[in-house]
């Protein structure tokens, strides 16, 4: 195994140097170097993770990524590459010695092809693009963070994103068909392709959801849906959380995969509704967002059918979109649901843990008391369906202590959503944030092969270093066992 | 066979630099490179661990026949939806490890998408956990998926968990008669459409196409297709799954992955065409340069899926990988292997 050390490979050049080797490689207009015009850099969606970086690259062509990325590696400085910075886990944060590799101007969408349903789209074309040019066809990109109309694919390829689609369509790693990415060397690799089953290992898995650690994305195929004749969201409410997440696992055991099966609690609702006017049900507890989609027949038999079931679990009101601007209405509020929160309360702060469905209510109740701990609140948005919860912390960064104690709230959802038996990140990824909770998923192995997989790639660990895998070092610090559903293991610590 | 005895056995193997051959039910023996080391035979650590219907996942130990996971989830309703075949017996390991798909692939996604965590005994005899049993799940690099059609080179897949799903509620067949480039032209002009399509096959001058769904759906479909509809068509696609229909006979047969809408090779022996369009079957003696080179032409890759070993120890079974990309795949056959002991060759001959 590599030493894990803090700091990355080699000498760092002094910043002169850097810059003067980049002005040989980037026209002006492409490299930023000036304090004022890095700040918009230093964090991504998590803004309580900032670093300015050393410079930031603009680059037009996969010629200049390539220089970039290969005079980076000789002078051993950490590249971080960056599409929107919608990120929500510190992904795209800078590093303090590093350059930033920003992907904007990649944002054309070389090809749609209606026949064999895909996209050729640069990593830098924002997700909501890409199904608005295949839209004449008939198609869509299925994935669709909600984020969608500024997240760009590059970002989605790297961090795995999900949407509220994601139940029956897939996530970002089933409708990726092939990505062009650049190791930190320089060098090109086509990974996946046009045809299913690509020969060697299974790549393209790999590569999707690895942050930005294993190659910078230079171009992305991916598979595109036709769009169904109908979709129709069924809005429930219930008088008790408990009830609404027990309705979840009831919809599923039904032998329903619904379209979409989102749920918001209360606080999430009411800061929603006065923003969006999407015409919730602001007395319910928590309400149920279900779509369903397929031909009109498809869509009527199968609302009919989950309609049964919501009333079985005792939902109290129910609601089917009539229209199509109905519809887009109900999800409005879902999809606003973060920024909603954002005019409430000074800040915010997002988790993104999985557990398995039957525990929801348990977890609701967790949160529940965890507020009343901490003395801060909580609104819940959740991907119900996949069992990926969404709380929203609500903190006052302005105000002594409460970051520190947003930051310990949400590192306790975490910790239960893994003895839960779920995972610390469902789609907004490890970035900086959860980096310590890591050592608490896995166990001290599966993170020596991961950094093991990542040196196979990037053996000077330049690429976004110091994200998405803890060492092991840093893990004995934070004192913290792996828990393995329930049981305790005891990581081996006897290097320390 | 107990997991700490497959852990002895690799270990046992990495101090001895002795290859081992991994083996679940052995249906895929005449897949993938000429088998070499000794066998670590894997049907005996068998047995469902867990089963959540509606947690929609079943977690399984390797040696599980596929048969005995479908039995338990058809007790309600659901699927591996992959459609992975139960030839002869096959296990729940070989068939993560083979990672080849059924005739549900296109709609429903490869073996690899449902895959959600497996319990790997890695080259060294360390027992390594990846992914879970949630359906979303991005700590860590995707090493389960990494697994699936790796063919046992990373490591023995000691337990494999895997999303189902609900049986659809109705299933029609329909049989068309058209050209082989006619078939092509007609399930690409399909898929773009919001059809429940869940299957097609064209073997001889004849396409058949599977519609699955809601009732109401695979009616209206099947109203819309028009063709002629069969009545039982079940055996069908158990035949195609099993591999047991004519088209799959022939001693040498070549799976050429294309692009879906790829024309017709210019190569003779044409026996099915599967997935869409994406999946195309030959057969005889075609000349592997020849057939592989007008594959990758059309964007796609040829295997030689089956062949007598005469052809097999002169043809490497996968396409070749360029030399970038080699180099990247014999580093991660590092990490997971060092010492090089598992299943060499069976991928590819350089590691
Ligand atoms: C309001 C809001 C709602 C959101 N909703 C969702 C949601 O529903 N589902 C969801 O999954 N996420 C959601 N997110 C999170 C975020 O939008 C996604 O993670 C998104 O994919 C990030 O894309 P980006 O272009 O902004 O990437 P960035 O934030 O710029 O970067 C994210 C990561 O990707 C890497 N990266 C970027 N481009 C490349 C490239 N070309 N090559 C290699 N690595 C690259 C970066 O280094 C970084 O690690 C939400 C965020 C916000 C602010
Ligand atoms: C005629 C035929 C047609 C087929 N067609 C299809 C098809 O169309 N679609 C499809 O999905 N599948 C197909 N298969 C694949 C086959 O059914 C599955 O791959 C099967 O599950 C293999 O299981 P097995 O136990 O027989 O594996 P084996 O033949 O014993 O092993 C297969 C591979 O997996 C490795 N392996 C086995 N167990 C493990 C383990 N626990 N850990 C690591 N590696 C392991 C072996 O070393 C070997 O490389 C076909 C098989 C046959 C025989």
């Amino acid at each position: 195994m590599p030493p894990m050390s803090r700091s990355v490979a080699g000498i760092q050049p002094d910043r002169a140097t850097l810059v003067r080797r980049l002005k040989n490689i980037l026209p002006v207009h492409c490299l930023l170097v000036e304090d004022e015009d890095l700040r918009p850099y230093e964090c991504d969606g998590l803004t309580a993770y900032r670093e300015m970086p050393l410079a930031v690259c603009l680059p037009e062509n996969e010629g200049q990524v390539v220089d970039v990325l290969r005079t980076c590696h000789q002078l051993g400085v950490p590249v971080v590459a960056r599409g929107a910075g919608t990120g929500l886990s510190g992904g795209a944060m800078p590093h303090a010695e590093g350059v930033v590799l920003s992907l904007a101007r990649f944002n054309r969408i070389l090809k749609v092809d209606r026949d064999s349903r895909t996209a050729v789209v640069q990593p830098g074309v924002r997700n909501l693009a890409v199904s608005e040019a295949a839209a004449p066809f008939g198609l869509y990109y299925a994935p669709d963070p909600s984020s969608q109309i500024a997240c760009t694919l590059g970002g989605n390829v790297a961090e795995n994103s999900g949407g509220v689609h994601c139940l029956k369509y897939g996530l970002t790693v089933h409708n990726v068909l092939r990505i062009r990415m650049v190791s930190i060397e320089g060098e090109i690799f086509e990974i996946g392709s046009g045809a299913p089953d690509a020969p060697g290992y299974d790549l393209l898995a790999l590569c999707i959801g690895s942050e930005g650690l294993l190659g910078v994305v230079t171009e992305v195929t991916v598979k595109l849906v036709p769009k169904p004749e109908l979709a129709q969201v069924v809005m429930a409410s219930f008088d008790d959380v408990a009830q609404a997440g027990d309705a979840v696992a009831a919809i599923i055991a039904a032998g329903i995969i619904p379209a979409g099966l989102e749920m918001m609690d209360k606080p999430a609702t009411a800061a929603v509704e006065p923003f969006v006017k999407a015409g919730y049900d602001l007395d319910a507890a928590a309400i149920l967002l279900c779509e369903s989609d397929g031909t009109p027949e498809e869509v009527a038999e199968e609302i009919a059918r989950v309609r049964a079931v919501l009333t079985g679990c005792g939902a109290r009101d129910l609601r089917v979109s009539q229209s199509e601007v109905e519809r887009l209405r109900f999800w409005a509020g879902r999809k606003a649901a973060f920024p909603a929160v954002g005019r409430i309360t000074p800040d915010y702060y997002c988790m993104d843990g999985t557990i398995p469905r039957k525990r929801l209510a348990e977890m609701l109740a967790a949160i529940a008391a965890m507020e009343t701990k901490y003395g801060l609140r909580c609104a819940n948005v959740f991907h119900a369906g996949d069992g990926n919860l969404h709380p929203l912390i609500m903190y006052d960064m302005s105000k002594p202590g409460d970051w520190e104690k947003a930051e310990a709230f949400g590192a306790e959802i975490l910790e239960l959503s893994v003895a839960l038996g779920g995972s610390i990140t469902g789609e907004h990824g490890v970035g900086i944030e959860k980096i310590n909770q890591m050592c608490v998923q896995y166990a001290t192995p599966e993170l020596e092969t991961f950094h093991a997989v990542k040196a196979a790639f990037d053996d000077k660990r330049l690429l976004n270093p110091e994200k998405a895998i803890p060492s092991l070092h840093r893990c004995a610090e934070y004192g913290r066992m792996h828990v393995h559903r329930g049981e305790l293991k005891f990581p081996d610590l006897e290097r320390f | 066979m107990t997991l700490d005895e497959i852990v002895a056995a690799v270990r046992a193997a990495h101090a001895g630099h002795t290859p081992l051959r991994l083996r679940g039910a052995g249906s895929k023996d005449f897949y993938g490179g000429l088998l070499a080391g000794e066998v670590l035979d894997l049907s005996g650590h068998r047995g469902i661990v867990d089963y959540e219907p509606t947690e929609l996942y079943v977690t399984a130990k390797c040696g599980t026949p596929l048969t005995e996971i479908e039995a338990a989830l058809a007790e309600h309703g659901q699927m591996l939806a992959c459609e992975p075949p139960r030839f002869a017996g096959a296990t729940l390991g070989g068939c993560v490890a083979a990672g080849l798909s059924g005739p549900r692939r296109m709609q429903a996604g490869a073996v690899r998408d449902f895959v959600l965590g497996v319990k790997l005994v890695d080259g060294r005899g360390q027992v390594l956990n990846f992914g879970g049993q949630v359906m979303k799940n991005v700590a860590g690099y995707d090493v389960s998926r990494l697994i699936a059609g790796s063919l046992g080179t990373l490591g023995v897949i000691a337990e494999a968990t895997l999303k189902v799903l609900p049986k659809p509620v109705a299933e029609t067949t329909l049989e068309f008669a058209c050209a082989a480039d006619e078939a092509v032209r007609r399930l690409n002009d399909w898929g773009a459409q919001p059809l429940p399509v869940s299957a097609s096959f064209w073997h001889e001058g004849r396409l058949w196409l599977r519609l699955s769904g809601a009732a109401a759906a695979v009616d209206a479909a099947a109203r819309k297709l028009g063709g002629k509809a069969l009545a039982d068509a079940g055996c069908i696609w158990e035949d195609i799954r099993e591999q047991r229909h004519a088209a799959f006979v022939a001693p040498v047969l070549w799976r050429v992955a294309l692009p879906s809408t790829a024309p017709t090779l210019a190569v003779d022996g044409l026996q099915a065409i599967e997935w869409g369009g994406a999946l195309r079957w030959y057969a005889g003696e075609i000349d592997a340069a020849a057939i592989r080179a007008a594959a990758s032409a059309a964007g796609g890759h040829a295997t030689l899926y089956r062949a007598p070993e005469s052809l097999r120890c002169r043809v490497d079974p996968f396409t070749p990988l360029p030399p970038a990309l080699l180099a990247l795949h014999r580093r991660l056959k590092k990490v997971f292997d060092p010492a090089g002991i598992l299943n060499p060759g069976r991928l590819y001959a350089e590691f």
